[in-house]
């Protein structure tokens, strides 16, 4: 970055507060703990199905070749319960020693889960309480053809105007943090929720809501890819936009 | 407290509020929670425990599916203990080779009355049929119809005495685990001995399985050989799951 390009930041620019930049710190490592947790618990079945249930003995919507042994878990010959209607079959895994490290990666999964409730909740009341309305939910102006059009001609021309430390927010930006706030966050709680044996025999909506436990995981993987797509181009806007700035006023606070 | 040391109306209300919740909370708390060994993710597995016990109804029921909506079963992990050379596994065989005739379940600990159950004697007590899923913590579920007798009602049978806090279940192959009494009392937590309208498989855990339907499926664990009611935790040792780095509750 060379410094001639940066506009200082105008001195009156809003900073981040504390409570945004501490709950930033306890959710940015919890959601890389999710991340990897979540993929290495992903590794023991990588099969992901639409419905009510899904299983080995039957297609998968989509088989993801991340494990050594995804496809070399086989079955004995599938033999029929005919005392009930339907083609219900059940046959013998022959392979058991294959990955599989869920015994630590879903307790890390959950504890980063839970690390994630604080800083979610001190997240949610603040955006409640005026952070929301203010700077995330983009304004008419921001969603005005022209703002939208000459905002996006600036990012794709990788013109990414100069950060103050804290909001104000561009319209794109705005666009992203609301699609994250309010869409990508809520469903990967809920549908991880959803997939919880105690939780939905108490909230048995949570699997109406999204279709079934299989459909579930489903939704949950793709709205935590979608929170991990943001959170790749996150960065590079980050650094994009005067990064040294950038990580002052997210961490110490204040502006360099 | 503002800039004098004043306490607001406001601040009153919600240091008052969060009180009496915790109050109301820490009331529902489990009495025994599992050891942690001091191991951070054990730690959070408790936590998660805790906070279940605390917020959640204990008895609600789980979703049951209609026959419609049975789908192909996997057996999984051990599918037959009497292929392992081991005094269970050997019990396990000769047990099997006599249609599991001489099969008891022993009821033992901390109950009135010591009991021995063969199958007849289990299929002779109330009955409860429970078509529910099957929830592996790979990844995987599968939606199967099983028979069998509240773990309760058995408990109930052999005197459960008011000593009592955990249940432990001892199977051939040779796993051990054990349930707290919330688990162990739920009206869907049963020993099934009938899958899918058929006698309960071997691959699946004849000629008696257990299913905490509340839990994720290990802890539905297949071959049961003992039950043991204790009045403290007692973590199964080196065939129970913890000291593998599994999860001991797994509602989750």
């Amino acid at each position: 970055m060379t410094p001639g390009r940066h506009a200082p930041s105008p001195a009156n620019a809003p900073e981040h507060p504390r409570w945004v930049r501490l709950t930033h710190a306890v959710g940015a490592l919890s959601l890389l703990i999710l991340a990897v947790s979540g993929f290495v618990i992903l590794m023991a079945h990588p099969r992901l199905y639409w419905g009510k249930a899904g299983n080995g003995l039957m297609p998968a919507l989509i088989e993801f070749p991340i494990s050594p042994d995804y496809d070399k878990v086989g079955y004995t010959a599938a033999t029929r319960f005919t005392e009930v209607p339907g083609n219900v079959v059940t046959a013998s895994r022959t392979k058991e020693d294959f990955f599989n490290q869920n015994g630590w990666a879903r307790s890390l999964h959950f504890l980063a889960g839970w690390a994630l409730v604080f800083p979610g909740a001190v997240y949610l009341v603040m955006g409640l309480g005026g952070h929301f309305r203010s700077h995330v939910v983009p304004r008419s102006a921001d969603l005005a053809p022209v703002a939208l059009r000459q905002d996006i001609a600036d990012h794709l021309r990788f013109r990414i105007r100069q950060a103050s430390g804290g909001p104000d927010y561009g319209p794109m930006q705005k666009l992203a943090y609301t699609v994250v706030v309010f869409l990508a966050a809520p469903l990967v709680v809920l549908t991880g929720l959803a997939m919880a044996p105690a939780v939905t025999a108490a909230f048995p909506w949570l699997l109406d809501l999204f279709g079934g436990h299989q459909s579930a995981r489903t939704i949950h993987f793709f709205s935590f890819a979608l929170l991990v797509g943001f959170v790749l181009v996150h960065l590079l806007m980050v650094a994009a936009s005067g990064f040294r700035r950038q990580i002052r006023g997210m961490t110490l606070g204040g502006r360099s | 407290m503002n800039r004098n040391g004043i306490i607001t109306r406001r601040q009153a209300i919600v240091a008052g509020v969060a009180s009496a919740g915790g109050l109301i909370l820490a009331r529902r708390l489990p009495v025994d929670l599992p050891p942690s060994y001091g191991n951070i993710l054990r730690m959070g597995d408790a936590f998660t425990y805790a906070a279940h016990r605390a917020i959640l109804p204990r008895h609600a029921l789980v979703r049951e599916y209609s026959l419609a909506d049975l789908t192909p079963f996997p057996a999984t992990g051990t599918t037959d203990p009497g292929m392992k050379d081991t005094p269970l596994g050997e019990a396990y065989r000769r047990l099997k080779a006599g249609g599991f005739a001489d099969w008891r379940l022993t009821v033992e600990g901390q109950v009135a009355r010591p009991m021995a159950f063969s199958l007849g004697d289990l299929k002779r007590l109330p009955a409860r049929t429970q078509i529910t899923r099957h929830t592996c913590e790979e990844g995987w579920s599968a939606i199967g119809q099983w028979t069998g007798v509240p773990l309760r009602a058995v408990l109930e049978a052999c005197g459960i005495l008011p000593t009592a806090r955990f249940v432990k279940y001892l199977a051939f192959d040779p796993y051990v685990d054990c349930l707290d009494l919330v688990d162990a009392f739920h009206p869907q937590t049963i020993l099934a001995y009938g899958m899918n309208g058929r006698d309960l498989p071997i691959p699946h855990g004849g000629p008696v399985r257990m299913r905490v339907e509340t839990q994720i499926g290990y802890k539905s664990m297949k071959f049961l050989n003992r039950l043991v009611v204790s009045d403290h935790f007692d973590d199964g040792g080196p065939d129970g799951n913890i000291q593998h780095g599994w999860a001991w509750y797994n509602g989750l």
